[in-house]
């Protein structure tokens, strides 16, 4: 069992093949800012652009409040800017409703969190199956097959009966990711996933990541403050006070 | 089973203990009001049913709703007429062989003719006021239940005897008086014939019971001086329910009152209705409270699962895949309250229904009349549905507005 549903046999060769083809970006944003509104309005990011490519590994750098994570909800629309949009394979999707930003959320992003957000009350294979079920492509028998390949594939084949709390930290948090592939999105957006882990389960879930994006031609957005580990991706974008700067 | 409502389900059964609450609230709320309509109507049912017995369906009477005009002012075409007297109108209904002949022709039902007046019996020293009435024993039988009513003797024994006379039992007692006893029967004309009681009835209705008196038409014409006359038509419908439509037909072809049951028994009725609606709103009461439990766990849910809730967003549940979560929550307690709460409802009524109890009113009860009736099901669940879909709602429209990145941020 793959972790893509059509298995593709990409490189990182391949990464920017959107550009290279001439097609629209993977993920776009244009002069994206998004500021707090309050009694003292609080600017979390300010006039990003930016281009990610199909089958790209980007790291998210930068200080504490920065903007890392904020920009990340906005490139996973789970966020709406103040100003400026974010194009998803050319699409703008700055004016999508509610409803259809979400099922963007379904088909082509998946979240990965630093905290791994499983639902306590669901077996590892159901939670797996959870965005799959809200999808609703697939057969039951067909949605728990794909399940436990994604876990087998990511080391978890003997854990997919188990609940959340009897799993490790790091053990979750793979399963984590698997729910995020559960619908072969195209794009896997991560924070700080290795941020509550000890550095033997943190070099486990960077080498999921890494095998996503070199095996799976998955595209991956990393927010990290962890510069070693941004340095093994391909790309870094840094932040400082909610803007891009030179890492 | 779909994915929101197995979420919704694994919410509720992880609360279960205050789940168990709220379903308990909501089944004591449907099981009570269900039982306390049953309880309602029934006794409404039973006493409108004794009622109905006891008096005619529509009776027709020899006034009218309005006095008729004086002979003067229809003869004149006068802008006003002063000092004109009345006709001098004889009492009674006029022409009555011609008048039933006239209602036989469409009446749904039977009708008797009768005289009615006031009289005093006399026994032993002691006077009572009755309402005599002259009757056909035969016609009166069709159109009362009085003859189930007998205690002793039988109605249509005045057919055979001209001067039998027929007395509630609490006429009986007043003066003494047993069956074989001879009274003296006088009326206002001045008439006076002793007349000997072949009879005593109990209908359970004290009005009748103690000052009602029966005797054939005949001797009732003699006793008040009105010979030939009668001054009432008791018509008994094939339904009872068509009553006020029949007396206001009969109305406009006789120019005579014909008062329906209901009419006859407004003030009743209306107090019926009030304790109808006192009864809905005290058991809409129960329910709204019930309605709080629930809002109290739904919440209690909603923010427990914050953080549910932002990682649902994230995997693509929109606000209104979120609201239907907790919204089911909501109306599961409800419909799970409600079935309990309907096996206890009837189990209420039932066991309410074979107690028994000896109590001397107006109208006698022997044990609680109750009525079964899909629709107070159909009411208590309703409203327990409708209860729990709102204090579902509330809680569940707030989780649907949550921002996931403020919950993420706080998480973090």
């Amino acid at each position: 069992m793959s972790l893509s549903a059509e298995p593709e046999t990409r490189t990182r060769s391949d990464a920017g093949a959107g550009a290279a083809t001439g097609g629209p970006p993977l993920i776009e944003a244009r002069g994206l800012t998004r500021i707090l509104p309050g009694l003292i309005p609080v600017t979390l990011v300010r006039d990003i652009d930016l281009v990610i490519e199909a089958g790209e590994f980007v790291a998210i750098t930068g200080p504490s409040g920065s903007g890392k994570s904020s920009l990340l909800y906005l490139l996973g629309l789970l966020d709406s800017p103040t100003s400026g949009e974010v194009l998803i394979n050319g699409q703008p999707t700055h004016l999508h409703s509610e409803a259809r930003r979400a099922r963007e959320r379904l088909s082509t992003l998946g979240f990965v969190f630093q905290f791994h957000f499983l639902l306590p009350e669901f077996s590892v294979v159901e939670n797996v199956m959870i965005p799959m079920r809200k999808l609703g492509r697939l057969s039951v028998a067909e949605m728990r097959a794909r399940a436990v390949g994604i876990l087998s594939e990511l080391g978890l084949e003997d854990h997919v009966g188990k609940l959340p709390i009897q799993l490790s930290g790091g053990q979750r948090q793979r399963v984590a990711v698997a729910r995020a592939l559960a619908n072969d999105p195209p794009v896997i957006l991560a924070d700080e996933p290795t941020g509550s882990l000890d550095s033997a389960s943190s070099e486990q879930v960077f080498k999921t990541l890494r095998h996503l994006v070199d095996d799976h031609g998955k595209t991956v957005i990393a927010v990290t403050h962890d510069l070693d580990l941004a340095a093994r991706m391909d790309r870094r974008l840094h932040l400082v006070d909610g803007m891009l700067a030179d890492p | 089973m779909p994915l929101i409502l197995s979420i919704a389900l694994t919410h509720v059964g992880g609360r279960f203990r205050q789940s168990i609450v709220s379903v308990l609230g909501v089944m004591l709320g449907v099981g009570f009001s269900i039982a306390m309509a049953a309880l309602m109507e029934g006794s409404q049912r039973d006493f409108i049913a004794t009622l109905v017995d006891a008096i005619p369906h529509v009776e027709v009477t020899d006034d009218r709703r309005e006095a008729a005009p004086p002979p003067a002012a229809t003869v004149f075409d006068a802008v006003n007429v002063i000092g004109a007297r009345p006709d001098d109108d004889t009492r009674g209904l006029r022409n009555p062989v011609r008048l039933k002949a006239m209602l036989d022709t469409w009446l749904p039902g039977d009708m008797a003719a009768s005289l009615s007046g006031q009289a005093v019996l006399r026994y032993g020293g002691k006077d009572v006021a009755v309402a005599l009435t002259g009757v056909d024993p035969a016609a009166h039988l069709r159109v009362s239940n009085i003859g189930d009513d007998m205690q002793s003797g039988a109605f249509m024994d005045l057919a055979a005897d001209l001067n039998g006379l027929i007395i509630g039992d609490g006429v009986a007692d007043k003066i003494g008086a047993s069956v074989g006893d001879t009274v003296a029967v006088s009326t206002s004309s001045g008439a006076v014939r002793r007349l000997k009681v072949i009879g005593l009835f109990h209908t359970g209705v004290t009005q009748a019971d103690d000052a009602t008196g029966y005797t054939v038409l005949k001797t009732a014409q003699v006793l008040f001086s009105r010979p030939n006359a009668i001054n009432r038509l008791s018509i008994r419908l094939d339904d009872v329910n068509s009553a006020r439509a029949v007396a206001q037909r009969v109305e406009r072809m006789t120019g005579y009152r014909a008062t329906s049951w209901q009419e006859a028994n407004e003030s009743l009725m209306e107090v019926l209705m009030v304790r109808n609606i006192i009864m809905y709103t005290v058991v809409g009461a129960i329910l709204l409270v019930a309605g709080f439990g629930i809002f109290t766990i739904v919440s209690t849910i909603v923010h427990e699962k914050a953080r549910d809730i932002a990682i649902l967003k994230s995997l693509g549940f929109d606000q209104a895949d979120i609201r239907r979560i907790f919204l089911m929550e909501g109306l599961f307690i409800g419909i799970v309250g409600s079935v309990l709460g309907s096996a206890l409802g009837y189990g209420l009524s039932v066991f309410l229904g074979s107690l028994t109890f000896e109590v001397k009113t107006n109208v006698e009860l022997t044990s609680l009349p109750m009525h079964y009736s899909a629709w107070h099901y159909a009411i208590a669940c309703g409203f327990a549905l409708f209860s729990a879909g709102i204090a579902g709602y509330l809680p569940a429209r707030r989780a649907a507005q949550l921002n996931p990145v403020d919950i993420i941020r706080g998480a973090s």
